[in-house]
């Protein structure tokens, strides 16, 4: 009983050998960017922000699912840590929703990386209300006092006498810091204040459908989807950067020639002009191929 | 006799083999049961162990008394905020909600299944409502966010249907099962003897069921609402999908509110490994545990003492 016992004991240290062993294989098997003639293979990680993370998600995907040797790893903790990775050489793409700082080159320049800029696409964030909604265009100015919970009956801003039901995307969504620091603080307008939070009112919900389903279903609401969600039961409104400017409407027109104040470009940064399996994988982003994609996701190709 | 004493040594061999094999099996599948016992105590542990490790250190960037009674939540703005009492109001009027209604009817419904409905009824019954408890939680949550939320909306004249009230309802139809199956089965288990007592001593039907069947069936029915408020203050795919996700402390279960299990499922995605939201996040999962670890000790005290009084 007891050699069996043994038997069995002397067993397990060989297999445990054998399973870190091909651990081991394995993790060495996965070399970085290996550059190339024919078929790329090796593997690469792209870090950043939140928002480009399901577009750059749908384009790691198909390129692997095109070059099976190849091994992309995607995270969006944020646009922040993105460049910060870039500069600290963790990673070799940076996804970001905001162009770099001047700081951060600088520091990136000092650490030997050298920033390189390539816009993807383009993200323009519609704001919709209901079809029974009567109001057609909003300042920025109106829209952060919405966002605040300062205006909270459509009647302030010439509607009819209901309360606003202001909708906004939870925490995890990048757009939910995006639509905070470009229209409820108001950049780059007199009343600018860094120091303005989305309102304790607003309604934070999980996912982009949710919100427009509650808009077409409640004539009180208002929301801001991306452009791709924009179906013909809800309402978008026209923009106006200030009481004086003419509103615009979003489009894939008004956020390529710059007219929609809400729209900004996606971005990716490598290190020095990008070469290899890195080229290859941006080509594919750039290609018609790949624009098609960005639609499909809800943002504006570049073309 | 040379070939005989062989045999016989093969043969006592061949049993003393297989005995070895027996015992063997015997050891094998004991300490496997033995394992699997530690295993989910290890478990449990490693839980707690986890969620301390990585929620603590939150205590150091916000005061505790911050946290539980702060009212402001930034987690991605600078600098950050964390204060949860939105999240801890917004799960006790989930939770009021979801038990006011569930509880009444499930245990009636129980007492109707166990003592009044004809054995054919009960039959029948009994497997439709165990089906309701196998619905996901999402599909819970559509449905209310599609077919309920406009309904509630409408019924008190709300600006969104979207509210605490609106999961509440939601999450007391997924513990109606619970509830009902549970208590069905522990009013059964009251032995008939008692019943009988009852109607001899003249009692009607239903002083019967309010006086014997019901007390007799106590600790079972505790369970059953235990498991049920377990179920409620748990759940997070519908009350993240129909609660509305607002951040102001709700005074009322009308108002869209965001409890704690929404707030950790619509955080941690964006949270960065060992940031300070990440913490938070984990605190607030250590508080859940700590209240549902709560709830199923004061669940436990009720048995006993309900057993120590029928035991005199």
């Amino acid at each position: 009983m007891i050699t069996r016992n043994n038997k069995y004991r002397k067993g397990w240290p060989g297999l445990i050998l054998t399973v870190i062993l091909t651990l081991i294989a394995g993790c060495s098997s996965q070399s970085t960017t290996t550059p190339t003639s024919g078929e790329p293979s090796g593997s690469f990680s792209i870090i950043g922000s939140n928002t480009v993370t399901p577009l750059t998600s749908v384009w790691a995907e198909e390129f692997m699912k095109a070059h099976p040797k190849v091994n992309i790893a995607v995270s969006g903790p944020g646009s922040g840590a993105g460049i910060a990775s870039l500069i600290n050489g963790t990673t070799d793409i940076c996804q970001a929703s905001r162009t770099i700082k001047q700081r951060e080159i600088d520091q990136a320049k000092a650490n030997g990386v050298e920033p390189y800029e390539i816009q993807v696409a383009t993200d323009a964030l519609s704001v919709v209300v209901n079809p029974s909604n009567s109001i057609s265009e909003l300042t920025i100015t109106q829209l952060s006092a919405i966002y605040t919970n300062q205006i909270t009956n459509w009647k302030e801003v010439g509607g009819k006498d209901a309360p606003i039901v202001a909708i906004a995307r939870d925490t995890n969504s990048g757009t939910h810091v995006f639509f905070k620091e470009h229209v409820v603080q108001m950049p780059g307008l007199s009343s600018e204040d860094k120091s303005l939070e989305y309102g304790t009112k607003v309604l934070l919900l999980p996912s982009t459908e949710e919100g427009v389903s509650e808009v077409t279903r409640n004539p009180n609401a208002i929301f801001y989807p991306g452009l791709g969600y924009l179906t013909s039961e809800v309402k978008p409104l026209a923009i106006k950067k200030t009481a004086d400017s003419p509103g615009v409407l979003p489009s894939i027109e008004t956020a390529l020639d710059g007219t929609y104040p809400v729209a900004r470009p996606l971005l990716y940064y490598t290190n020095g002009i990008p070469t290899g399996i890195l080229k290859d994988f941006i080509d594919y982003c750039l290609s018609s191929e790949g624009q098609v994609k960005v639609t499909e996701v809800g943002y504006v190709p570049l073309k | 006799m040379l070939e005989q004493a062989s045999k016989a040594t093969t043969a006592t061999s061949l049993k003393k083999g297989l005995q070895r094999r027996r015992r063997l099996g015997e050891k094998f599948i004991e300490s496997w049961i033995f394992l699997a016992g530690v295993l989910t105590i290890v478990v449990l542990l490693g839980i707690i162990a986890l969620l301390l490790k990585e929620g603590l250190p939150i205590f150091l960037d916000t005061p505790p008394w911050e946290f539980f009674f702060g009212t402001k939540w930034y987690p991605v703005s600078e600098p950050p905020t964390f204060g949860i009492m939105p999240f801890f109001v917004a799960t006790l009027w989930v939770t009021l909600v979801a038990t006011a209604i569930s509880v009444p009817i499930g245990v009636a419904c129980a007492a109707y299944l166990a003592e009044v409905a004809p054995a054919k009824v009960r039959e029948t019954v009994k497997p439709i409502i165990e089906i309701l408890a196998g619905v996901p939680s999402v599909v819970m949550g559509f449905i209310g966010l599609m077919l309920l939320s406009p309904l509630v909306q409408s019924a008190f004249n709300l600006n969104t249907g979207l509210s605490g009230l609106t999961a509440g309802i939601m999450l007391s139809l997924m513990s109606l099962p619970i509830i009902i199956s549970v208590s069905e089965d522990a009013l059964r288990a009251v032995p008939d003897d008692f019943r009988q007592a009852a109607y001899a001593l003249g009692a009607t039907r239903w002083e019967t069921i309010r006086h014997v069947s019901i007390p007799g069936a106590l600790s079972g029915v505790t369970a059953a609402i235990m498991l049920g408020v377990g179920r409620a203050i748990g759940e997070t795919m519908t009350v993240l999908m129909v609660a509305g996700g607002a951040l102001a402390v709700p005074v009322s279960p009308t108002e869209p509110m965001m409890p704690m299990t929404a707030a950790i499922a619509s955080g941690i995605g964006n949270a960065v490994r060992g940031g300070l939201q990440y913490q938070s996040l984990f605190a607030i999962g250590l508080i859940l545990f700590v209240v549902t670890l709560a709830v199923n000790l004061v669940a436990d005290r009720v048995l006993e003492r309900q057993k120590r009084k029928f035991s005199r």
